[in-house]
């Protein structure tokens, strides 16, 4: 059976606030803040994207795994914001982490659900023996266009997981997909930023397929939302997770250890992926999580994973997701506009 | 000649910190080098560079070549890593104001260039504050 050996995350230091967003477009920061549960987001420096972020929070998965790299036998990095539109990104981690060049690579795309697919490629592998260990990471640099709703949350973040056989931290005990065909939020070639289509991507798109996969994935494995210590969703701002966890039966305290959109904002692929890794950073063994990831599109991929006592060993040998996400210094909307290169510049 | 292949001749060293220990007298070299300048030793045994050391020195760049434009004002330095090997190389996410001889750093990995707006990223080692 297949599980977790390895995770590690990792964020850019620098964060706006949505305040700062709100003044310049004549927005009510109030209003956000309460309606979206955003407060700030991570902005990543010119030096910095879904490339670096991956080999980053990969390193941290390799210090938890404590495995030889050579050993890795497919490198998959799911992300919407890859910094290539032609040439892989997973080849440069594959290549930083010294798993080439007997490794099996690629890259994978499907919104914000690109990470959880990537994990749930690796453990179809692993149960199958066609490789000893799989790297799966979800990371994105993601942009909002300039005052649309969507600039106040898109943020940057990598979460990376080493998946093999048992035993590892936490075992996969099942997993689960839900899909239907849903343009709720999509970008075509060449535009620089995505279009949503406003409330639709609501009720008949997030919502609808959370609910859809976690319900599933439950019954499959014939468990109730109290069965669970924990629960991670994806999360496009503060609000949204909150409430489909309350939908679902879930309580506050189970979804809040791994609620890092709040002060992170929406990583996109590294969404639930990076809550997955906060919540292990306080998991218990024997605790049942629950993962439900959602990308436009639209489909979620759920799992059902059981914490086992090596989390108490690896646990502390690579920083938590809370100590990254605290290490911080604020920007201004002058800098950020530079650093993700809103400013048009001469030739 | 396209820098692509300059690049690439350098990933194990930009990408992995490979470098080279003398095998008589144990001094390490990055990158690798034929002769060991310190007993002139031949032979050698590749090591993977410790991630993490000091600072010795540094400068702050304020008017960068034109491809770090955007990155001005940023901070270069020479570091001594943990086993000796010194190494120059940018130091990001830094105040200046905390920058001093002696300042534990660790490595990490960050674009460090693009060949203009078409042409390849090239990826490699900075220096951050170890803190
Ligand atoms: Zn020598």
């Amino acid at each position: 059976m297949a599980g977790i050996i390895g995770y590690g995350a990792y964020m850019p230091r620098n964060r706006i606030k949505v305040e700062e967003i709100a003044k310049v477009w004549g927005a009510d920061a109030p209003s956000y803040k309460r309606g979206l549960m955003l407060q700030e987001k991570s902005v990543p420096s010119p030096d910095q994207d879904v490339i670096t972020m991956s080999v980053e929070a990969t390193k941290h998965a390799l210090t938890r795994a404590e495995i030889d790299p050579s050993k890795i036998g497919a490198v998959y990095v799911g992300s919407e914001s890859h910094p290539y539109a032609v040439k892989p990104s997973g080849t440069v981690l594959a290549e930083a982490i010294g798993a080439t060049p007997e490794v099996h690579c690629a890259d994978f795309e499907f919104a914000c659900k690109a990470g959880s697919e990537a994990m749930f490629v690796c453990m179809g592998l692993v149960d199958s023996e066609k490789i000893e260990y799989g790297l799966a990471v979800g990371a994105d640099t993601s942009q909002g266009a300039p005052s649309d709703a969507l600039e106040y949350s898109a943020a940057a973040g990598a979460a990376s997981f080493v998946i093999g056989r048992d035993p590892g931290v936490a075992k996969v005990i099942e997993t689960y997909s839900f899909m239907t065909d849903t343009p709720d939020f999509w970008r075509r070639s060449y535009m620089h930023y995505p279009r949503h289509a406003g409330r639709f991507t609501g009720e008949p798109a997030y919502f609808k397929h959370i609910m859809g996969c976690a319900k599933g994935i439950m019954a499959k494995v014939k468990m109730e939302p109290k069965d669970f210590a924990y629960v991670v969703f994806h999360q496009p701002n503060g609000k949204f997770p909150q409430r489909v966890g309350k939908m679902l039966g879930f309580t506050k305290e189970q979804i809040d250890p791994g609620w890092l959109s709040p002060t992170l904002g929406n990583t996109y692929s590294g969404s639930s992926p990076m809550g997955l890794t906060a919540t292990l950073d306080v998991a218990k063994p024997g605790d049942m999580v629950l993962m439900v990831s959602y990308g436009s599109g639209a489909g979620s991929d759920g799992f059902v994973f059981e914490v086992t006592d090596r989390i108490d060993e690896v646990r502390n040998v690579a920083p938590g997701t809370r100590e990254l996400l605290d290490k911080k210094t604020y920007i201004e909307y002058g800098t950020y506009a530079k650093y993700r290169r809103k400013i048009r510049m001469g030739e | 000649m396209s820098t692509s292949a300059k690049y690439w001749r350098g990933i194990p060293q930009r990408y992995r910190l490979e470098a080279e220990k003398c095998t008589d007298c144990g001094a390490q070299f990055f990158p690798p080098r034929v002769v060991c300048s310190g007993c002139g030793g031949r032979e050698f045994e590749e090591i993977k560079l410790d991630d993490r050391g000091k600072l010795l020195t540094y400068t702050v760049i304020r008017v960068g070549p034109s491809e770090f434009c955007e990155q001005t004002p940023y901070a270069m330095g020479i570091v001594e890593l943990e086993g000796g090997v010194r190494m120059t190389g940018q130091i990001a996410d830094v105040d200046f104001d905390d920058l001093e001889v002696g300042l534990p750093i660790k490595i990490e990995f960050r674009k460090i260039r693009e060949e203009g707006e078409a042409g390849i990223l090239c990826y490699g080692y900075k220096f951050v504050p170890d803190k």
